[in-house]
């Protein structure tokens, strides 16, 4: 039995040094300061943020860590004043929205909001706005004329689009758009809206804007609504001679053009205020704008009048529908209509 | 042992359980109960959690989610995918543990390991593949295929384990007595496995309760995918946790079914406990057919992850995307998996030897809750961990690696038990009095009789609960430790970002490292097995080494 506790022996020592291992491959280098960023922002984007800011500040250095947005406001709510995060980054402005109204943001500096038009930022100065993105219609032209699309995001709703719409419930891009709706046309025609699109996307529902791009681009189901961006990095990623499917716009300051923002926030319980304020700085200075402009994230810059190096239409040249972010809130009143017609 | 051809195999065991077993009522060591407890409360933490958050969201509000989210076609999306995904596992599983186990299958000793390594797949890899290879693999149909292929392992390895360890004299007497090979397979074979087939039901059962990624991708609507919207869609930690309760309830359903299956029969060897060699069964005309089947098998739950994968290198574009090294990301993977392996199967130890070796209706149900914790999604235990970290222990340990590895060993304790449990079972407690009357103290009874005898299965636990480690992502992402990737993390972020050419190489040394378990689990059932009678016979050199001492 002596060669069975060896066994044990042997197992338990490379457990142990294996962790070891872990352990140590993971420290932080030692610099003066080091923030956390919780990010729901694409990888690329934040590192490329990330990578430019450490530059320019040497002495900090700043830990990412990925997650869902909204996982991460989760996450923050039951972290509470132990948050390790220093910063929170995310893709749309409800999950800002979510952590300010529990009181979890500090303010951001005034000269740092400053450089971002005021309709981009929190209404209350909680966090600032960094990029944007908009709503499109994605299509297949196998599959469906331009001319057969909805200039009206009603017309989604329309029966004659029955197992032609892809749709993506659980995204959190779409809320902001049934926010728009219930805001235009309130709540009872929104709900029936709602229910057509339901019908409507029978058997394509997908879990997020990806997929609904994927899908449509391989000619499994004919249009659907996703953000202009998942288009121009689809491209990028299986090239032009792939490429089945076109986006075109619905008609300007309808209710299903919707601009989303991008924004950051730093946690009230983090002890690097200073530092943290530095690096909001840095996301909507000139130099991180740029960072983003060149990005394959394809997403807009909004601060500091820098606009976007990528070929896509330009930001100036956008009609979206007017509702500002105050409005569209945590997305609590759309959710509550997705749960009433079991989209969610 | 008496044995007549018209003899149930029910009354066969009964029959055992009586020559063979002592007086069954021993005191059960103080230590032993004090360990399961233990491991009980720590397993009970994310049940604490819900219920805690839960009672925040408000009665009223509870119910009304409950009953809005109950609707018929959720209830009826579940309880569908779960039977039918359940009962195709116990078939493939039985049927591929009984070829290789009991046959002349030729390579078996390749398919031994091929079959298991679908498990360590992750299940959005494989949902992936399929998908993009045939548009039709989605909904219920997709649900179905994707599942039966990621899980089924889950009944092949209790059920190979189980056959392993039988004896197969019990086999070759029916066979004299005039029982046909059918009817020997059914009547005696399924018998001795029985156990081991339900409690692998049990535990794909559980799986597909808490299932989340393969369904989102497939576009399938199950109450998990339910909880998931309202935690990230819906901001809603409350009324997510109200409706993971009710995942608890559908759990407490599907144990109770399996527990009244299960019966009380014990099926511990009637000889010395020694491994005899065994005639494997001929497959004769049915051989080439048979490996035909394999390949198939192989090929969908293995091929078209690998293949989809390859495709992948090859076809995606390059990006500006840098990312943790293969061999860093490996070496976390390896480490915090191996880790919480270790930690489960050495939590599994006492509590199975207290419900085998004591059993009472009080340690039944004891074990029982355990097995709750498997059908709570990733994200509910490691919000749970956070939660009380936060609330009871200053954030002691936070987005450490020892939290992470805790939070494995947790979620995947019911996988580690099961394993244990069945080889305790099996292993005669006979051997134990006899060394102990023989002077041996407890603790050197348990290291050099039941450790021994039990240690397949203690292999077998550690490799169930390291492969689904491998794969873990909700729970990793949270409680990761700072700046460091695992294989899965780092797959779920290039994938998040399109970057699929660089996922690609991560999915596949996922699968690799998986197989690495898979082969050494092969080997070290051959090694103490059955192969041939020049090997020594493990059994009676630990009782001869007890008599020396």
């Amino acid at each position: 039995m002596k060669r069975l506790t060896k066994v044990v022996a042997v197992v338990s020592a490379a457990v142990l040094a294996t962790l070891t291992v872990a352990l140590g491959v993971g420290g932080a280098s030692q610099k003066n300061v080091t923030l956390v960023l919780y990010s729901g922002q694409h990888v690329q984007t934040t590192d490329a943020l990330v990578a430019g800011f450490e530059k320019a500040h040497p002495k900090v250095t700043v830990v990412v860590r990925s997650n869902d947005e909204d996982i991460f406001d989760a996450e923050i709510v039951a972290e509470g004043s132990h948050s390790p995060a220093d910063l929170f980054f995310s893709e749309n402005s409800p999950a800002l929205e979510y952590l300010q109204q529990r009181g979890l943001l500090a303010k951001v500096d005034a000269s740092t909001l400053a450089r971002t038009p005021a309709r981009f930022n929190s209404p209350q100065g909680d966090w600032v706005g960094v990029s944007a993105r908009v709503s499109v219609l994605i299509y297949n032209p196998s599959l469906i004329k331009k001319s057969a699309l909805p200039t009206n995001v009603l017309a989604l709703a329309n029966p004659r689009y029955e197992g032609k719409l892809a749709f993506a419930a659980g995204e959190t891009d779409f809320q902001p758009i049934v926010t728009a709706v219930l805001q235009a046309y309130g709540k009872k025609a929104a709900l029936k809206w709602l229910d057509g699109i339901k019908a409507n996307s029978n058997g394509h529902v997908y879990p997020d804007n990806e997929t609904i791009a994927n899908e449509v681009n391989r000619g499994v189901v004919a249009f659907g609504v996703i953000n202009q961006y998942y288009w121009y990095r689809m491209r990028a990623e299986i090239g032009q001679s792939n490429m089945r499917s076109l986006i075109t716009y619905f008609a300007p300051h309808d209710p299903g053009y919707v601009l989303d923002v991008s924004g950051a926030g730093i946690l009230k319980s983090s002890t690097h205020q200073a530092a943290a304020q530095e690096f909001l700085a840095f996301l909507v200075s000139r130099q991180g704008q740029e960072i983003i402009s060149h990005s394959i994230s394809f997403e807009y810059p909004v601060a500091s009048g820098v606009t976007t190096a990528q070929p896509e239409t330009p930001f100036q040249d956008l009609k979206p529908y007017p509702i500002s972010i105050a409005q569209l809130g945590t997305g609590a009143a759309a959710i509550a209509l997705l749960n009433e017609v079991q989209l969610l | 042992m008496t044995l007549a051809p018209t003899e149930s195999p029910t009354s066969l065991r009964r029959d055992a359980l009586e020559s063979l077993s002592p007086p069954r009522r021993r005191r059960r060591p103080k230590v032993l109960l004090g360990l399961s407890l233990v491991v009980v409360a720590a397993l009970a933490l994310p049940l604490a959690f819900l219920l805690i958050e839960a009672s925040g969201a408000g009665t009223s509000n509870v119910w009304h989610l409950i009953w809005r989210t109950l609707t018929a076609t959720l209830l009826w999306n579940t309880v569908r995918l779960t039977v039918v995904v359940t009962v195709l596992c116990a078939i493939i599983g039985t049927l591929t543990a009984y070829c290789v186990e009991r046959t002349d299958l030729p390579g078996r000793r390749v398919w031994a390991v091929l079959v298991v390594i679908p498990f360590a797949i992750p299940d959005f890899v494989v949902s992936f593949g399929w998908n993009s290879l045939f548009t039709w693999v989605a909904g219920f149909r997709g649900a179905v295929i994707v599942m039966t292929l990621a899980v089924y392992p889950l009944v092949y390895l209790p059920v190979a384990a189980s056959l392993r360890g039988a004896d197969p004299g019990q086999e070759e007497i029916a066979r004299s007595l005039g029982a046909t090979r059918v009817s020997t397979f059914f009547r005696v074979t399924l018998a001795q496995a029985r156990r081991a087939i339900l409690g692998g039901c049990l535990l794909v059962a559980l799986v597909i309760l808490a299932e989340y990624g393969a369904f989102e991708i497939l576009g399938y609507q199950t109450f998990t995918t339910e909880i998931f919207s309202e935690f990230t869609v819906g901001f809603n930690t409350a009324s997510a946790c109200a409706l993971s309760l009710v995942l608890v309830i559908f759990s407490i359903v599907v144990m109770m079914g399996e527990s009244s299956l299960r019966g009380t029969g014990r099926v511990s060897r009637g000889g010395p406990g020694v491994q005899r060699v065994l005639t494997r069964q001929s497959l004769g005309r049915a051989k080439w057919p048979v490996v035909l089947a394999f390949s198939l098998l192989v090929l969908a739950a293995l091929g078209v992850p690998v293949g989809s994968s390859i495709y992948w290198i090859f076809e995606g574009g390059a990006h500006d995307l840098v990312g943790e090294s293969l061999l860093a990301a490996a070496l976390h993977t390896a480490g915090y998996s191996a880790a919480a392996a270790a930690l489960s199967t050495v939590m599994a130890l006492p509590v199975a030897l207290l419900v085998i070796r004591y059993p009472s209706r009080w340690h039944r149900l004891l074990t029982r809750t355990t097995f709750l914790v498997l059908a709570m999604p990733g994200l509910v235990v490691a919000l749970a961990l956070v939660y009380f970290s936060e609330q009871h222990a200053d954030s002691f340990a936070y987005q450490t690696a020892p939290m992470l590895v805790v939070a494995y060993a947790l979620m995947f304790f019911p996988l580690a038990l099961v394993g244990v449990r069945a080889s305790v079972a099996r292993a005669p407690v006979a051997l134990e009095e006899v060394a102990g009357s023989l002077g041996v103290k407890r603790l050197g009874v348990l290291l050099r009789v039941t450790l021994p005898l039990i240690a397949p299965g203690l292999g077998a636990a550690f490799c169930l609960v390291f492969l689904s480690c491998v794969t873990e992502l909700t729970a990793t992402l949270i409680l990761i430790p700072n700046g460091v990737q695992t294989l899965a993390t780092q797959f779920w972020a290039y994938q998040q970002n399109l970057s699929y050419g660089q996922a690609a190489p991560f999915a596949l040394l996922i699968i690799a490292i998986a197989a690495l378990p898979a082969y050494f689990l092969e080997r070290f059932f051959d090694r103490r097995g059955v192969r041939s009678h020049d090997q020594p016979r493990p059994n009676v050199r630990v009782l001869s080494r007890s008599v020396t001492t």
